[in-house]
């Protein structure tokens, strides 16, 4: 009886802790690959540079814990009196160092990628706000705001949360898929930053100041981001929203300056 | 000349407030600072657990987003300026002269305002949250043209921050001056503890950088007042200007921040593996090229603001270069240990612990060197886990190894071992389990400084909440731990630890109230 109880219990357990990742928060706990061939080479780095780390961390705390189990007074051992070898100092200067190099090559020429900013076909101009974003598409008459969506009922726990809850807008920025876009990013106002993860893409915008980067999306889809410095009391608000559509739905949706909202032909919800 | 007439006449104090007032005693200084710490620790600690409470889960519940940005803001000025630097400045107040064999601080007088000075800097700095527009919310580095919208807190925090930079310095004047000409004779350089020697470097950065930041500070204050443009883009200035100058000062200050808390460890670490430092002077060395590096490295937190490319290679190849003589550092912990005789009071546990999170907060941050990495990772939680790595368990966790190394010596008691030790694994637990899910929402797209989030980060919020309510009542422990140490408790001997070495295990447990009248011989 008791027995039975008992594996009841687990049971219960167990599906409590199943039912526990209703929104898959648990499994999201690294970076985004990314949906451009920039975003998956930055994960590379990400993860290459954290499994040398993983590494040399099980070898030094390796060391460290074999010493704590071994070497402690309570199992009679005598203390050795070294103090010094210039040998394994040398040698624990110059490993690393070469560790670094090995590091910092990969990481230069993908840097020199990210910088690449020319021959753009599209060009987009990012204005941040207290606290909304506005998207110019240049040489062309579509301009818009977009701004956080998430009804305030939502926010202050009136009403069930949303399952983008705090990362929809009003107006997506709609982006054509396989085509170089350069951003010209600056803000009317305070610092902030712009974000998507998915694109690998962040940078400050900056009053009285133009920085620019440049992205081609691979797959169609809606990519999620946010500010990313701080700028007041709504910083936490003003979420970023592209859809990234094929080339002849982004034509039409041009065409029609911009004004048909969220074409919704987005396969995947990122 | 009697000796006896005259420690006599100097042995007397007023008592009650006034001694205090007045003191010029590198001890009595030394716990005025350590205690000065210890109720900053506190109050930066609730406004952690008001930061926490408000993200527990998702939506608004407890503050306003302003305010909570001012939790953050206050936080953090609270923590460097009103904890960790009073902490290891009341304890270099404690332990250079007796170190080195001197009978006080070189400039005694100074001494005293130098601390006097930070109660009313703090008082000015707290007052804010009670004014017209709150407290500053515009993040602790001041990013202009944000922080210019603070209200009417705005040039009391600025006064503030030039009250703790003139404490600071006059600190770091005192501290140099002392090592340099209090030195007992045969005391040479190489020969200091690596206490001093880190406190010796960490003294020079500060004198170089404080002024640094003090002249920022005015320029944002001049900006706000008197109609400057220095950070203004509309009036020919530049707002990234601000930021080159901040961290000009903030990379230098995060090793003032840690620097002391290496030659506490390369104290403890010896003292009970009853072993010898491991590389003394490769110790030094690594230390000083540290100091060097801060200087030249200071634009990696800033990669984001569209930097040109040579500038962020440069960036990122200088910071780099740290991980080498910091992994020397941690090698050389590591090696001492080994093949020692160890045992496991609370002092070592907690240099221990923080050898193992120093180097994960160190990992992160060779991570964040990586600059197209450091694009995904800069402003989110990762960085916050980072930084929380090696000042929580890192800096904090070395200041209470070295407050347990050195209560017997201080107060003459022994503390309660048991005690300590569930101090230490508590501490541990929750500093984790606070601290090490933050990577992983960082990594999946949470920025910081924010009072809500999107629902996937619920999960791993909420596990941090848990553990920073958990790390703060730990903290109860220590208090009452160190109020009962000071009141009674098993008689410390002289040497205290049975591997201890060094001129303070010479001196009585308590240490006289004047000692090294007499300068000490030095083998």
């Amino acid at each position: 009886m008791n027995f039975l109880n008992l594996k009841k219990l687990s049971l219960l357990i167990a599906l409590g802790l199943l039912s526990l990742p209703a929104h898959a928060g648990w499994l999201d706990l690294n970076m985004p690959k990314g949906v451009t061939d920039i975003s998956n080479e930055v994960y590379g780095l990400h993860m290459l540079i954290l499994y040398i780390c993983i590494v040399i961390g099980v070898l030094v705390f390796g060391a460290m814990f074999w010493s704590i189990l071994k070497h402690r007074k309570s199992r009679g051992v005598t203390p050795a009196t070294f103090h010094e070898s210039t040998k394994l100092e040398f040698l624990w200067t110059i490993v690393p160092f070469a560790i670094l190099i090995g590091m910092a090559v990969p990481a230069t020429k993908t840097l020199i990628k990210m910088y690449d900013t020319s021959d753009a076909e599209i060009h987009i101009k990012i204005t941040g706000y207290q606290w909304l974003w506005q998207y110019e598409y240049l040489n062309t008459d579509v301009s818009f705001y977009s701004k956080l969506s998430t009804p305030y009922k939502e926010i202050y726990n009136q009403k069930e949360k949303n399952i983008n809850y705090l990362q929809e807008v009003d107006r997506k920025l709609v982006l054509p898929i396989n085509k170089k876009i350069r951003f010209l990013l600056t803000s009317n106002d305070v610092l902030h930053a712009w974000w998507v993860p998915d694109l690998a893409l962040k940078k400050d915008a900056i009053p009285g100041f133009i920085n620019e980067m440049a992205v081609v999306i691979k797959e169609p889809g809606v990519y999620r981001g946010r500010c990313a410095e701080l700028c007041g009391r709504h910083h936490g608000f003003m979420p970023i929203v592209i859809e990234a559509v094929e080339q002849d739905q982004y034509d039409q949706w041009l065409a029609n300056g911009g004004k048909v909202e969220s074409t919704d032909l987005a396969s995947t919800e990122k | 000349m009697s000796t006896v007439v005259k420690d006599t006449h100097h042995d007397e104090h007023p008592s009650g407030i006034m001694r205090w007032l007045t003191t010029t005693n590198h001890k009595d200084i030394g716990s005025l600072y350590l205690w000065f710490a210890l109720i900053m620790f506190f109050i930066g600690g609730l406004m952690a657990l008001v930061i926490r409470s408000e993200l527990f889960q998702p939506g608004l519940q407890f503050v306003d987003p302003q305010f909570f940005n001012s939790m953050t803001t206050m936080h953090a000025l609270v923590m460097i300026f009103g904890v960790v630097m009073p902490a290891f400045t009341g304890l270099a107040n404690w332990m250079i002269p007796i170190m080195i064999g001197g009978p006080d601080m070189a400039l005694p007088r100074m001494n005293n305002y130098s601390f006097w000075i930070m109660p009313f800097a703090f008082s000015m700095l707290l007052s804010t949250l009670f004014m017209d527009g709150g407290a500053p919310a515009g993040g602790w580095t001041l990013y202009p043209p944000l922080s210019l919208q603070t209200g009417d807190a705005f040039p009391f925090l600025i006064f503030a921050i030039h009250f703790m930079g003139l404490s600071s310095i006059m600190g770091a004047i005192n501290i140099v001056a002392t090592i340099l000409n209090m030195r007992a004779p045969g005391m040479t350089l190489m020969k200091m503890p690596l206490f001093v020697w880190t406190w010796l470097i960490t003294a020079f950065l500060l004198i170089a950088v404080m002024p640094v930041l003090a002249g920022g500070v005015t320029m944002l204050l001049t900006d706000k007042f008197f109609g400057t443009s220095f950070f203004n883009a509309a009036g020919g200035g530049d707002p990234v200007m601000f930021q080159h100058i901040f961290w000009f000062f903030g990379h230098p200050e995060v090793y003032i921040l840690i620097l002391p808390s290496f030659g506490v460890v390369s104290a403890i670490i010896p003292t009970f593996a009853r072993k010898p430092l491991f590389g003394y002077s490769s110790m030094v060395y690594a230390t000083a090229s540290i100091a060097f590096l801060s200087f030249i490295v200071w634009a990696h937190h800033m990669f984001t603001v569209g930097m040109p490319l040579a500038g962020e290679v440069f960036f990122m190849l200088a910071t780099m270069l740290i991980a080498v003589p910091t992994g020397v550092k941690v090698f050389n912990w590591v090696t001492t240990m080994w093949r020692g005789a160890m045992t496991f009071e609370t002092p070592m546990l907690f240099a221990i612990g923080f050898i193992v999170m120093f180097t994960i907060g160190g990992f992160s941050g060779l991570m964040l060197a990586i600059t197209p990495a450091d694009f995904q990772y800069h402003d989110t939680y990762f960085v916050v886990a980072h930084f929380h790595y090696v000042l929580v368990p890192g800096s904090i966790f070395a200041i209470m190894a070295a407050v347990y190394f050195w209560l017997p010596k201080w107060t003459g008691n022994m503390y309660p071992e048991t005690l300590g030790k569930v101090h230490f694994w508590l501490s541990t637990f929750f500093v984790n389990l606070t601290f090490f899910p933050m990577h992983f929402v960082g990594l999946a797209g949470m920025p910081r400084r924010i009072p809500d989030y999107s629902l996937q980060f619920a999960d791993y919020n909420m596990i941090a909440s848990f553990g920073a309510f958990g790390f703060g009542f730990a903290q109860l422990i220590f208090v009452y731990l160190i109020v009962k140490t000071i009141r009674g408790g098993e008689k410390a001997t002289d040497e205290v630890w049975e591997g201890a070495e060094g001129l303070e295990w010479t001196l009585s447990s308590p240490p006289p109230y004047h000692s090294f009248n007499t300068p000490p011989v030095i083998k």
